[in-house]
């Protein structure tokens, strides 16, 4: 059971029973919904974004495994306060981080709370449950209103 | 056949997947619903044809044309026993159960469907069973009604009795429920929706495999399976169909082998059951099926019924005792199938905890979302039996439960 751990490691497990930023949020410029159809599993993603592009807040509501609920708390909190750019550009280096891809994040980004994430790289049957979050706010920042499938 | 109580020692020793290990651990195989596994005797069988007897069916005068046309035909046999149909140009190959389905739909459906006409399906169908139906319905202006089921998974009978009308054409019911592991009533069924005129389909998908399948005791007019539920081969199936009725429909596909003579003019089709046979089929798909039924109906089906009914209630008198375990699903005549869902933990980490500790499940809807829609979940966990399965396997699946609740409460 030691290497489950590595997936199931005890922050993941804190996110999932109590996921930051779950909420109905009082008001927002941007949303997308996201879905995973081989398993059922929903997330909407709510942001408000300044006049500046800056992520003033982000909430997400929705239902799903331990991994997608834990990976979709911990981007919230990553991705409140920086730019869509900088969204961006943390959504490429998860995605690479999720999928064992390429090294190390760059310096510059903070990857303190995502690399908890790190183990679903051993478990590819569990990737799009990672990053099915971060499909959504890529759809809510570009597309606005568009509804999302992992397939 | 034996009346032997089944010896799922000798028979887990015929499937050569089983003796491997997954994580360390050794295989505890609990997806059998979603396909089982091969025993060696039909790999064998698949293996043998390749290499000794392929060649395309029906076209050569050639001595492997000629066996392989044999062997293929063989199987048609061999089906027409299995259900008790009574005659061999009922059996339709086919790709599997989906295709059997859309077939119907899509040559009797049209054919029969029109405003103000109704089809019937249950809510406890797999999406197999749905999306056809709605598509002919669309296209011909048809209704499609849903026939509800009971918190427990039985089906609302008295609810189907007053749907059932002189509009209803078609009902498409499955045998057994995919999620739910009910097994319908369907000789009462049929009998009902042919007292107003209706035929009926039924989707014997999970059925097949675990019971006794009589077509004329059941006068249905169409059912449908796949081989590889029945430890055959993957990409075939087979379709049986009222003579009559396969007589009346219009073929579906067209090609070579469903036709006796082409003309630009006018084309003449086939007989029955080529009619509905076009193109070059899966032949090493009927060898293994063939040899399939054969190992099913050398051990019996009763006797496989009988056992995995045991394994059921093994399962479901420990489900019992898990605290924040939710069986769904608990009619009283019910097969194979148990599904459940874990107070707060998600299907699929259940589902990739149970992997760790070598235990196989589905983890998932099922492709029966209406039914979790009627429970209100997203997903749900299914072990599903085959023969091959014993204590130890559901022992197994137990104990990664308890490994499961542990690991996502630390």
């Amino acid at each position: 059971m030691t290497d489950l751990r590595e997936l199931y490691q005890d922050v993941i497990l804190d996110h999932n029973r109590h996921p930051r930023n779950f909420r109905m949020p009082q008001c927002h410029n941007h949303k997308a919904q996201g879905v995973n159809p081989l398993c059922g599993d929903e997330v909407q993603i709510y942001l408000q974004l300044n006049e500046a592009g800056i992520i003033e807040d982000i909430s997400f509501q929705g239902r799903g495994c331990a991994i997608s609920t834990a990976s979709a708390s911990i981007m919230t909190e990553t991705l409140k306060g920086r730019s869509v750019d900088e969204a961006d550009t943390y959504f490429s280096a998860f995605h690479q981080l999720v999928t064992g891809e390429g090294g190390r994040a760059a310096a510059e980004l903070d990857f303190s709370k995502l690399e908890v994430l790190g183990g679903v790289a051993a478990y590819p049957a569990r990737v799009k449950c990672a990053t099915l979050a971060w499909h959504t706010v890529q759809a809510a920042l570009h597309q606005n209103n568009e509804k999302i499938t992992t397939e | 056949m034996t009346s032997a109580a089944l010896d799922v020692d000798s028979v887990r020793a015929d499937f050569p997947i089983l003796k491997q290990q997954v994580h360390g651990r050794p295989l505890v195989y609990l997806d059998s619903g979603a396909s089982a596994q091969k025993p060696e005797v039909v790999i064998q069988a698949v293996s043998d044809y390749y290499q000794r007897d392929h060649s395309n069916v029906h076209r050569g005068v050639h001595t492997l044309s000629q066996r392989a046309t044999a062997a293929y035909e063989a199987v048609r046999e061999k089906v027409c026993t299995l259900l008790n149909a009574a005659r061999t140009s009922e059996i339709i190959y086919v790709s599997g159960t989906t295709a059997a389905i859309n077939l119907v739909a899509q040559t009797y459906g049209r054919a029969n469907l029109s405003v103000g006409s109704e089809v019937l399906v249950t809510e406890m169908e797999h999406h197999a069973n749905i999306v056809p139906w709605q598509i002919a319905c669309e296209l011909s202006g048809a209704t499609l009604k849903v026939v509800p089921f009971h918190d427990n998974g039985v089906l609302d009978l008295d609810q189907y009795r007053t749907m059932l009308s002189d509009n209803t054409r078609i009902v498409a019911v499955t045998h057994i429920s995919n999620t739910l592991g009910t097994i319908n009533p369907m000789t009462e069924m049929i009998r009902l929706a042919h007292d107003v005129g209706a035929v009926v389909l039924v989707d014997g998908a999970q059925a097949v495999p675990h019971m006794t399948v009589d077509v004329q005791a059941l006068d249905c007019d169409f059912y449908a399976f796949s081989a590889h539920k029945l430890y055959g081969p993957t990409g075939f199936g087979i379709l049986y169909g009222k003579e009559s009725l396969l007589e009346a429909m219009p073929p579906w596909q067209g090609g070579g082998d469903m036709i006796k003579q082409v003309r630009f003019a006018q084309t003449t089709y086939n007989d029955l059951p080529y009619k509905f046979e076009a193109g070059t089929p899966h032949i090493a798909g009927a060898v293994g099926l063939g040899a399939a039924i054969d190992y099913v109906s050398g051990h019996g089906l009763g006797q496989i019924a009988a056992h995995e009914r045991a394994l059921l209630d093994y399962a479901q008198a420990q489900a019992s005792a898990v605290s924040g375990l939710q069986v769904f699903g608990t009619a009283p005549d019910k097969a194979a199938v148990l599904s459940f869902e874990l107070d707060g933990i998600h299907a699929h980490d259940v589902g990739t905890v149970l992997d760790h500790e070598g235990v196989a499940v589905r983890a998932g809807h099922h492709c029966a979302m209406p039914v979790m829609e009627h429970f209100g979940v997203a997903a749900t966990v299914r072990a599903s039996f085959g023969m091959y399965n014993n204590y130890d396997d559901v022992d197994a699946l137990f104990a990664g439960i308890a490994r499961t609740k542990d690991l996502m409460s630390a």
